[in-house]
């Protein structure tokens, strides 16, 4: 089975699905984290940790494997799931998300879970990150690739455009960034809170080769990941905030506030047979 | 050739040389710079390693997160800028993607305190000690001359975890002979005159003076023991005590605020463990401005004549509170 085989897509999907179910128990049983934004970068997370990323559970720390920053750390319970799904550790922590003494805090701690490549949270510092693993591997001659998965709403921090010019400067062609293009940041919409666009024009400008996706379509996702490029590869991959539950999508106030018991029953009931 | 009769050498040299030195016998160390090699000397690092050094540009932060990620594949990043850069614009850089996951990145700082006097505030790092040691996990050092400084860069890239080492612009008297580099120890100060009146505990440029300082003091009939503290974090709790148990009364010396730097960390010991008079040299709580080091170092309050006015007052409160 290749991975764009339609087969490998279906079982993606599969994945995603269960995946998102997870989340939103997780986050209803913290009673606090961010369903919004791990909905909406759900899908590319199942591809990368399901089909692309060359990775192995039972060594989180092997050298060669492929890295994942999720520079956008409030959406940690999509990577928390996926973690535990793949069997970096036991699925009974997903219970346990944001508990003293738990190994699964409110934005990522590498120090604390296994599987986690780097601690992020603190937004428009996961790209300069990924560009050191990328020059890393490069000086290291292993051929590992990096993954950073940003927010459109960090997009704003400074930060983010120093290390795209970085990148860019020593053609990091092992490195990629995905940009969850939800359009919704906290206060609100991105092009009113601080406008992006022309967004695909600015990071083209910057260096790095652009495609763009819908951020939802495992095929989309499997193309744009594989494809080869000279330099950073950048990938915008529009979403929807809240993906898969209809009352989340594109509603603002589920940025960063748990469901509660018959929401929690709704969405499941949105998403298919439980878990 | 004794020490003292070589010419005086900044700190930052020091750092130039060694970090060059430990490339050569080390393909882990990386060097990432903010555009002022030149200056901060990595320049020399950059001539022999061309491919391990990353100029990332006017960049401090970037900087930092980059180091971060160079680190957590097996490989030893120095970050290469300012004081006032390193510790304050990348300052949550350096908190959240460095110190809080122990990331092993060495911060390597010229221009510290007043230093590059003439440049002005705007280059002169005179509140990064006391940031960085706030921040968990961090290593704090200043070397007090060109020597010392080459063991400290040694010992950060031996030591695992994050370290800031802060270097001056302008020349040193060399204190140390290459003995040290074997000694040297983060963590451990060291006891470079002994005296049993008052104890002057210095960091970096101001240990010279501390020295000078005891000098004068031993014409007027007090003997001062002077403390190298070279880390002020971790600090050498137990040679504080014992100084203070020593002599009574203790002076503290740092080319950096009074608050939260060496003065603050010796005077949460001594309350805590030997409470005896005591003084802190430093900024008193403000910026300077555009002069030369000396003298600025002067119209602040930093000089040898302050540090032996404030050893007087010390041992005279201690006299007239026995």
């Amino acid at each position: 089975m290749t991975a764009v085989d339609p087969a490998n897509v279906d079982r993606l999907r599969t994945i995603a699905r269960e995946l998102r179910k997870r989340v939103l128990r997780m986050i209803h049983a913290a009673k606090s984290g961010h369903p919004g934004g791990s909905l909406s970068a759900a899908d590319v997370v199942t591809v990368l940790y399901f089909s692309v990323m060359r990775i192995d559970p039972e060594d989180p720390d092997w050298a060669e494997r492929d890295r994942f920053i999720l520079s956008k750390g409030h959406a940690c319970p999509a990577l928390y799931c996926a973690l535990a799904m793949r069997g970096y550790f036991g699925l009974e922590h997903l219970k346990h998300l944001r508990e003293i003494g738990g190994i699964l805090q409110g934005h990522p701690d590498m120090r604390k879970t296994p599987g986690i490549d780097y601690t992020s949270g603190s937004l428009g510092q996961g790209l300069s990150v990924g560009v050191g693993m990328a020059m890393a591997g490069r000086l290291t001659k292993r051929e590992y690739r990096v993954f950073v998965l940003l927010g459109d709403g960090e997009l704003d921090e400074g930060q983010i455009w120093e290390a795209a010019m970085c990148a860019s400067k020593y053609r990091l062609r092992n490195l990629t960034a995905i940009i969850d293009y939800n359009h919704l940041q906290l206060d609100g919409g991105t092009e009113e809170i601080m406008p992006l666009e022309p967004l695909a024009a600015k990071w083209n400008a910057f260096g790095w080769e652009v495609i763009e996706i819908d951020g939802h379509e495992m095929l989309q996702i499997l193309e744009a990941l594989q494809r080869e490029t000279n330099g950073p590869k950048l990938i915008v991959a529009q979403t929807i905030k809240g993906k898969g539950v209809s009352y989340m999508e594109n509603v603002c106030d589920w940025h960063g506030r748990a469901p509660n018991d018959e929401e929690l029953t709704l969405a499941l009931t949105e998403l298919g047979a439980q878990v | 050739m004794k020490v003292a009769n070589r010419a005086p050498i900044a700190t930052r040299d020091g750092f130039g040389q060694a970090l060059c030195e430990i490339g050569a016998t080390d393909e882990r160390i990386v060097c990432v710079e903010a555009d002022i090699s030149k200056s901060t000397r990595s320049c020399l690092f950059a001539q022999h390693f061309p491919s391990r050094f990353f100029n990332v540009g006017v960049a401090e932060q970037n900087a930092i997160g980059v180091a971060a990620g160079i680190a957590s594949c097996g490989l030893i990043p120095f970050v290469s800028t300012y004081a006032v850069f390193a510790s304050m614009r990348a300052c949550e850089q350096v908190r959240t993607t460095v110190a809080y996951p122990r990331a092993n990145v060495k911060i390597c700082v010229s221009h510290g305190g007043l230093t590059p006097g003439n440049d002005g505030v705007t280059h002169q790092g005179t509140e990064d000690m006391g940031l960085m040691r706030t921040i968990p996990n961090m290593v704090v050092i200043m070397p007090c001359d060109f020597t010392q400084m080459r063991a400290a860069v040694f010992a950060a890239a031996k030591y695992d975890g994050p370290v800031y080492i802060r270097g001056t612009r302008d020349a040193m008297p060399h204190l140390y002979d290459e003995e040290i580099t074997d000694r040297y120890t983060i963590g451990r100060a060291i006891r470079l005159k002994d005296g049993g009146d008052v104890a002057i505990v210095a960091i970096g440029d101001m240990v010279s003076h501390a020295l000078r300082a005891a000098r004068e003091l031993a014409g007027s009939g007090l003997e001062a023991m002077v403390i190298d503290m070279h880390t002020l974090k971790p600090l050498d709790e137990n040679i504080v005590v014992q100084a203070a148990l020593q002599t009574g009364a203790v002076v503290t010396v740092e080319d950096h605020n009074i608050l939260n730097g060496l003065g603050s960390a010796v005077a949460e010991v001594l309350a805590e463990r030997a409470p005896v008079p005591m003084r802190r040299i430093g900024l008193r709580d403000t910026f300077a401005e555009s002069g030369p080091y000396p003298a600025l170092l002067a119209k602040y309050g930093l000089a040898v004549a302050d540090i032996v006015d404030a050893a007087r007052a010390v041992v005279g409160r201690k006299e007239r509170s026995k």
